[in-house]
């Protein structure tokens, strides 16, 4: 154990000499993982929308002569989007065309009237017009996106306007009540009170006339009682699918825990793959492999050296970066001791990677660009969420991914950061199967690394 | 030490094929022979680094210390940390007046703090050595030591392994140099696709080649040795 620790003290010095290279080790990783970690916890910008409202001010929107309260369907649109308010088309078109804006959406001048005829005997058909710049697939796909959504979710507000509308006059008819028309006030009697009235003048009737009346009076009273089912099923008609999510499983960390464990992870993955990847390799490419294993060091204490080293260096990297991250992000510091327990055991099981992956190649270059080669890919196809791609496609990533230590590691991180998400348990076992796994291979392949 | 049979494989390939000789105190021995001749291999093995397929090495009490062909030792650490770090692996009682003493024997001491990849190529093949000696071995094994020395580095380097030699350390080294072997080693061995040829002093392997090749033994040593093994197939 004395040799590891003398060998430790060498490998600190080095890096202490190549402090371009330890910043570059250091830093590099935690600028991908910064980045990343924006990236993901940025829901995407607000695209920019050209807005052209040519309908006429003070026009309203109204069903059989009746205005309804305002829809602020304008409103509604431009909190989802940027709203660039133009004069008039052509200089949506131009934003349009220069890419100074996304799309440009007109609400033509007759817009409202035609809505106002869909309670018409002669309805048309209210259009709005969209200028595209289709100069890329993901553009146009962004632009379809938001703007149907967008649409839908106006016609869904007015349709239920028009629903309560209708559901009003309904009210009216079986109720009774006043009417607003034209500045007068219309007492609407309404079928309740009309059957009441009948009820009550039955009696003094003729005995010949009663039937018929009594007839009414039962024709009044089944038309309140169906009117009544009538109002909610208008409602429904505005959105007849109503959407109940129930969450079966996955329990997701908020978006900042995420980008955090995200970053962290990445951050330590790199460190540690690629100092004792490199570090394993440097042994090899000074010659000193040989000299260190004929009686110095064992194999097996020289791979627990750079184990050893690479937990080292990146708990106090992940660690620095994971308090840095709390001044911005209210992370517990009540969970420091999961932090440390995720970092170490994900720390060894990536180091044990690294070393596999150290024994493979002769120059600390080639190592690197080895470890970039391999983990990059790996940090993210750890990434892509069930669903993004086919089953079968989803299956062979979680099979591939599932034997490096990257995944298991940001489970772990992401476990110790949040107390709500998922146990930590089985992220650290899976880890300590891999960490045996890799320092079997790193041992196998070392006997090459002697033997070359 | 004493080799005895000695018999290694690669795959099909017999690198030696049952080496057998012995070096005592103070003695420096030339393994000299052809490129493949199996030089490197037999010295690996005499160094423990890898074990033969048959026959067997007898090492004398004491370390045998080994120093390989390219230099050992990190590039990026000064002259004393590499001594240091070696001697505290070696577990010196006194690492620190192990540095001195192999500073002194190289004469680096002024170069101590100095980046060893700054130094020269014989500065550093002298740091290479010193390290082998740090176990203060009863033998001591080169492996071409002087490649990519200018004459006056090697000159230097011999001196200082002639030196090691003086103090009883048996010195066991390979080299392309024949004229290097002839005026360092005491005695020579030569190998020639795995086989050892020759065992004893370049005197007495020029008058094998008199009675061979007269026209060869009394040139240059080179041209002596290169007459034997022509004449021997090789």
């Amino acid at each position: 154990m004395g040799g590891v620790r003398w060998l430790l003290l060498k490998d600190l010095q080095i890096l202490r000499r190549s402090p371009l290279q330890a910043v570059l080790l250091i830093a590099y990783p935690i600028l991908i993982a910064v980045l990343a970690g924006f990236a993901i916890s940025r829901g995407p910008e607000d695209p920019r929308i050209a807005f052209v409202n040519e309908v006429p001010p003070n026009t309203r929107i109204d069903v059989g002569g009746a205005e309804l309260p305002k829809a602020n369907v304008k409103e509604q649109i431009c909190a989802r989007v940027e709203c660039v308010f133009v004069g008039d088309r052509a200089e949506a078109l131009e934003k349009v065309e220069s890419g100074d804006v996304l799309a440009a959406l007109v609400l033509p001048a007759d817009l409202v009237n035609k809505i106002n005829s869909l309670s018409t005997l002669t309805p048309g058909v209210p259009e709005v017009e969209i200028l595209v710049n289709e100069e890329n697939a993901l553009k146009a796909e962004l632009v379809d996106d938001r703007i149907t959504t967008l649409l839908a979710e106006a016609n869904l507000r007015i349709a239920r306007r028009i629903g309560n509308e209708g559901g009003r006059y309904l009210g009216l008819i079986v109720n009774g009540g006043r009417f607003e028309v034209l500045g007068e006030t219309i007492p609407i009697l309404g079928l309740q009170a009309s059957a009441r009235i009948l009820e009550t003048v039955t009696p003094a009737l003729p005995p010949r006339l009663r039937p018929s009346l009594e007839e009414v009076t039962e024709f009044a009273s089944q038309a309140r009682d169906n009117l009544d089912v009538a109002k909610p099923l208008i409602d429904r008609l505005a959105q007849p699918i109503a959407v109940d999510k129930v969450v079966v499983g996955g329990e997701s960390p908020p978006l900042e825990i995420f980008a955090i464990a995200v970053a962290a992870t990445l951050t330590l993955a790199f460190v540690v793959v690629l100092l004792v990847a490199g570090s394993l390799a440097l042994e090899r490419e000074e010659n000193a492999f040989p000299r260190l294993t004929r009686g110095l060091v064992s194999s097996s204490g020289l791979l627990a050296e750079k184990v050893l080293l690479g937990v080292a260096i990146g708990l106090i990297v992940t660690l620095l970066m994971l308090l840095g991250m709390k001044v911005f992000v209210p992370l517990e510091l009540g969970r420091i001791g999961y932090w440390l327990l995720a970092i170490v055991v994900a720390a060894a099981a990536l180091g044990a990677a690294g070393a596999a992956l150290g024994a493979a190649a002769r120059e600390v270059r080639a190592v690197s660009l080895l470890a970039f080669m391999v983990t990059l890919p790996i940090a993210f196809l750890s990434l892509v969420p069930s669903g993004a791609v086919g089953a079968g496609a989803f299956d062979a990533i979680r099979y591939l991914t599932a034997l490096f230590p990257f995944k298991p590691a940001l489970e772990a991180i992401q476990a110790a950061l949040d107390a709500s998400g998922s146990g930590i348990g089985g992220p650290l076992l899976h880890l300590a199967v891999l960490f045996v796994a890799y320092a079997l291979i790193a041992r196998l392949a070392l006997r090459r690394f002697a033997s070359v | 030490m004493r080799a005895t049979d000695v018999v290694k494989r690669f795959g099909e390939r017999e690198a030696l094929r049952g080496v057998s000789f012995e070096a005592g105190p103070g003695e420096l021995v030339a393994i000299i022979g052809p490129n493949g001749a199996g030089k490197t291999t037999l010295l690996s093995i005499l160094a423990g680094i890898s074990s033969p397929d048959e026959g067997g090495v007898e090492a004398p009490d004491g370390a045998v210390g080994w120093v390989p062909q390219q230099a050992a030792l990190y590039r990026r650490l000064t002259v004393e940390e590499n001594l240091l770090l070696f001697a505290r692996l070696e577990e010196h009682e006194d690492p620190a007046a192990a540095v001195g003493e192999m500073l002194e024997l190289t004469g680096l001491q002024e170069r101590r703090g100095e980046i060893v990849a700054r130094l020269s190529g014989g500065n550093q093949q002298r740091i290479n050595i010193a390290i082998g000696l740090l176990s203060r071995p009863a033998v001591l094994l080169l492996d071409e030591p002087s490649v990519g020395l200018d004459p006056r580095q090697r000159a230097r380097l011999w001196e200082f392994v002639s030196g090691l030699a003086g103090r009883g350390t048996t010195v066991i080294f390979s080299t392309h140099d024949i004229q290097e072997a002839e005026r360092y080693g005491g005695r020579v061995l030569v190998l020639a696709d795995g086989e050892s040829l020759f065992d004893g002093s370049a005197e007495e392997l020029r008058r094998a080649v008199r009675g061979e090749a007269p026209e060869s033994a009394d040139r240059d040593f080179e041209t002596a040795f290169v007459a034997y093994l022509q004449h021997r197939g090789h």
